[in-house]
């Protein structure tokens, strides 16, 4: 067992926990605005596999990871886009829309990528990491927090920025009024169609820039539904977090050692058949909803498209 | 405060309303209504559920535009066509339901709406929350979280907010609703304080108390029109049972060249025949949205209509449902055709031949989704001959149906189409038909003509005008007293789940049963 608790492994299993964590944080985050708004993200999914399949695409022809996070958060936009038309301004069920886009979304990529790399499987170089001074030399966790590519430390520093937005300014304010009592935002002046379209565009590109993460930085390529459940994640993140983008990133550590510790302990050899391992954050997930569920505290018009003057 | 007495003299006009014309499907909500709102008064709107009050406060908001008619504001002409923009003309406005985010604090409820990239000027709402409510003589507790407030608090928010955004027209929807006694006199003294610094209201309510105490000016409205005005002069010059009575023969009074009136056939009721029903001392547990209801006594005798008048909302949908069974009575005796009815279940009275008219046609009367045959059926689901063993005859039930479409002049795409399609007036006639089929005795009809054009309305009357000819006994639940006097042969009256009086159908009834709605003696 001497293995398992040696520096280096443990070294190892956070920084997997760490790379696991960002998408599943930036999820999170963009559900989470979404949500606090009054709309149910389903199709998160679908907007992380376009954010995945074009940041890579951004990535690899362009050889500039930065412009394949661009790329990829405007993919995520663009699928975000079609939700705010159809679930915002025109009305539609969410849930059913969201469900439409996920599937639409991993057909079309996966249809993509076998036409344009399923010969050659291209992977992207290792992303290059940036090393905080004096911090990364901490025994164990030095390595592993602070040797990482500078949009891990950006996607943290969001966590802050977003608890300020909410708490701290007028567009929280709108925000939560959004999702808590529309008709009031309404007759207050301000237009609640064009706020939620705001919170679900920055979702989709908040979203898309998660993809992009996992697909380049995370694991150097694209395969189809690389995004793995990821967004479904962040939803239930969103959920747990009861509107505090803290708990989101608290949450998104916890399934990232989750997943860390499958693809570890696998390496490791333990004797534990592979599968029961990668149920290993799914358990995590339903232990979580048992613990926490009876927490979450949903916006009330949550889901419910805005109609002026219906009671 | 200077801002309201400087900006308006007194006297003129801030809004006028100019023939505004609103219409919705199948109602006429707003009928060419004139109305001067002038700084300095609290102007009263006075009418019944359905006279058309929030459709007028939803205009003068910014929710709704009229079809007809203009929006003049401070001398011009002026479409209102947001909220937003409501607000900026200075008209703020208290919904009846409370308009404040309930997971958020009272200072960041009275901010929202500033623009979206500005941090909120906490400190400048602080000074200027002080400023006003110095002068009003009210607490506000800034940092309270709304849903910990109580409503009459609430309100009170929401008329700081309305005046932190400089509005010099306030808007009241029915504000006393949801309050204490105490509270409904604390909003009055309120009012009187926010008109002597120059401001207007606009006073929603169909309390004739509050209308009396509270108001400068009174408008009545009646099924969407405008019925009468009493000018602030008229109103210092009368004491308040004089008011009262005036508004009282506005909103019950008959009107000059009135479509509806209809000279009452003469019907000879055999005063000597056993009644059909016979009501003894019916009593019902009052509930957390529902008043009560206690000592209901009454009579009716085969062919004979009863009219149950009274201010919406006091008891006389307990009533109906206390009678139909479909709601728990605690005391009393019900006495159809001389057998005791009162532990029988709603399906076993309706078997008896007690039949119930809902005035929720689509929420209770029927299944929006399904086809206008299975409607007329709905309450014989599974019983011969339209269901034979369980299995639906679909022969048998277009057979029945067709003829019902002709017999009650149903106007229905055809057999299959989903009632809710139809317009209100054709799903009441799909409700006749239903419950006035064979076996009908006894048949309580709950406004039956709310929210009905004319010409339907006229129909269902003569509707049941006929269901009594036939030796039926009728009970005839409305709130629009001119019907009631053109049907029915005694009036009885509801007021706080009471029957306070029972009236013969004579010349003077309309005096009489207005003053027992307004809780004088008869």
């Amino acid at each position: 067992m001497t293995g398992l608790f040696s520096e280096v492994f443990l070294s190892a299993l956070l920084f997997g926990a760490v790379t696991a964590a960002i998408p599943l944080l930036l999820a999170g985050l963009g559900e989470q605005m979404s949500e606090k708004a009054g709309v149910l993200n389903i199709g998160i999914e679908g907007m992380m596999l376009a954010g995945a399949y074009l940041g890579f695409v951004g990535a690899f022809y362009s050889g500039s990871l930065w412009l394949g996070f661009l790329t990829g958060a405007a993919g995520g936009v663009a699928v975000a886009l079609v939700m705010a038309l159809l679930c915002v301004r025109i009305g539609l069920n969410q849930i059913v829309i969201g469900i439409a886009l996920t599937l639409g979304l991993e057909g079309l990529t996966a249809l993509l990528h076998h036409f344009q790399f399923s010969r050659s499987y291209p992977r992207l170089p290792a992303a290059e990491v940036t090393v905080i001074p004096l911090l990364s030399d901490i025994p164990v966790i030095g390595p592993a927090l602070f040797k990482q590519h500078l949009i891990v430390y950006l996607a943290v520093a969001l966590v802050f920025g977003m608890g300020y937005v909410y708490r701290r300014t007028q567009l929280g304010l709108n925000l939560q009024a959004a999702g808590d009592k529309p008709a009031a935002l309404d007759v207050a002046g301000i237009d609640v169609v064009r706020t939620r379209t705001v919170a679900v565009l920055t979702t989709g590109a908040l979203a898309g820039l998660g993809g992009a993460y996992l697909a380049n930085v995370g694991a150097g390529l694209f395969i189809p539904f690389i995004t793995n459940g990821a967004g479904f994640l962040g939803i239930v993140l969103a959920m747990l977090a009861r509107g505090r983008p803290i708990w989101v990133l608290f949450g998104a550590l916890l399934f990232g050692v989750c997943l860390s510790l499958t693809t570890a302990m696998q390496v490791a050899g333990i004797n534990i058949p592979t599968d029961i391992i990668q149920m290993l954050p799914f358990l995590a997930v339903m232990i979580m909803l048992v613990l926490f569920g009876r927490r979450a505290s949903l916006p009330a018009a949550l889901g419910i498209p805005y109609e002026r003057g219906a009671r | 405060m200077s801002s309201f007495s400087s900006s308006s003299a007194a006297g003129r006009d801030i809004v006028a309303l100019e023939g505004v014309t609103k219409r919705f499907p199948g109602i006429v909500a707003n009928d060419s209504i004139d109305l001067a709102i002038r700084p300095g008064e609290v102007h009263v709107l006075l009418g019944e559920n359905g006279a058309g009050k929030s459709t007028l406060i939803g205009m003068l908001s910014g929710l709704q535009q009229p079809d007809e008619g203009r929006i003049v504001v401070d001398g011009k002409p002026t479409p209102i066509t947001s909220p937003r923009h409501a607000l900026a003309l200075g008209i703020g406005t208290v919904f009846q339901h409370m308009m404040l985010v309930p997971t958020l604090t009272v200072a960041e409820n009275l901010l929202l709406g500033g623009p979206w990239w500005q941090r909120p000027r906490t400190e400048e709402l602080a000074a200027r929350v002080a400023e006003i409510t110095s002068t009003l003589g009210i607490t506000i507790k800034l940092h309270a979280k709304v849903s910990e407030l109580s409503l009459g608090e609430q309100q009170q928010v929401e008329i700081l907010r309305a005046m932190v955004r400089n509005s010099r027209l306030l808007i009241l929807d029915e504000s006393t609703s949801m309050l204490t006694p105490k509270g409904i006199d604390e909003l009055g003294a309120l009012m009187r304080r926010l008109v002597e610094q120059g401001l207007a209201i606009v006073f929603i309510t169909h309390k004739l108390k509050e209308a009396a105490a509270f108001g400068d000016r009174i408008s009545v409205l009646k099924l969407g029109r405008k019925v009468g005005e009493i000018p602030p002069e008229r109103f210092r010059a009368l004491g308040e049972q004089e008011i009262i009575s005036e508004i009282v023969e506005l909103m019950f009074g008959q009107q000059k060249d009135d479509p509806e009136a209809v000279e009452r056939p003469v019907r000879t009721v055999h005063a000597e025949a056993a009644p059909l029903l016979r009501v003894a001392d019916l009593a019902v547990a009052p509930t957390d949205n529902a008043p009560g209801l206690s000592s209901i006594s009454f009579d009716i005798r085969p062919g004979e209509i009863l009219g149950i008048a009274g201010i919406d909302g006091n008891g006389q949908k307990q009533l109906a449902e206390a009678l139909a069974g479909q709601r728990a009575t605690t005391s009393g005796s019900v006495r159809l055709d001389g057998a005791a009815i009162e532990t029988l279940s709603v399906g076993e009275r309706r078997q008896r031949g007690l039949r119930y008219l809902t005035d929720d046609r689509l929420g209770e009367g029927t299944v929006g989704t399904f086809p206008v045959s299975i409607n007329f059926f709905l309450k014989q689901v599974g019983a011969a001959p339209f269901w034979r063993n369980g299995v639906e005859q679909r022969a048998e039930i277009d057979k029945r149906s067709a003829q019902l479409v002709r017999e009650y002049d149903v106007r229905t795409p055809s057999l299959k189409t989903p009632v809710a399609r139809l317009s209100g007036g054709n799903i009441q006639k799909v409700l006749l038909a239903r419950e006035l089929a064979e076996g009908a005795k006894v048949v309580i009809f709950n406004k039956p003509t709310y929210g009905l054009d004319l010409a339907n309305t006229l129909a269902s009357r003569q509707r049941i005008r006929d269901t009594a000819a036939r030796g039926l006994a009728v009970l005839l639940i409305s709130t629009d007293l001119e019907e009631l006097l053109s049907m029915c042969d005694r009036i009885a009256v509801i007021a706080n789940g009471a029957l306070v009086g029972i009236v013969d159908n004579a010349d003077d009834a309309r005096t009489k049963v207005g003053r027992l709605m307004i809780g004088l003696a008869a």
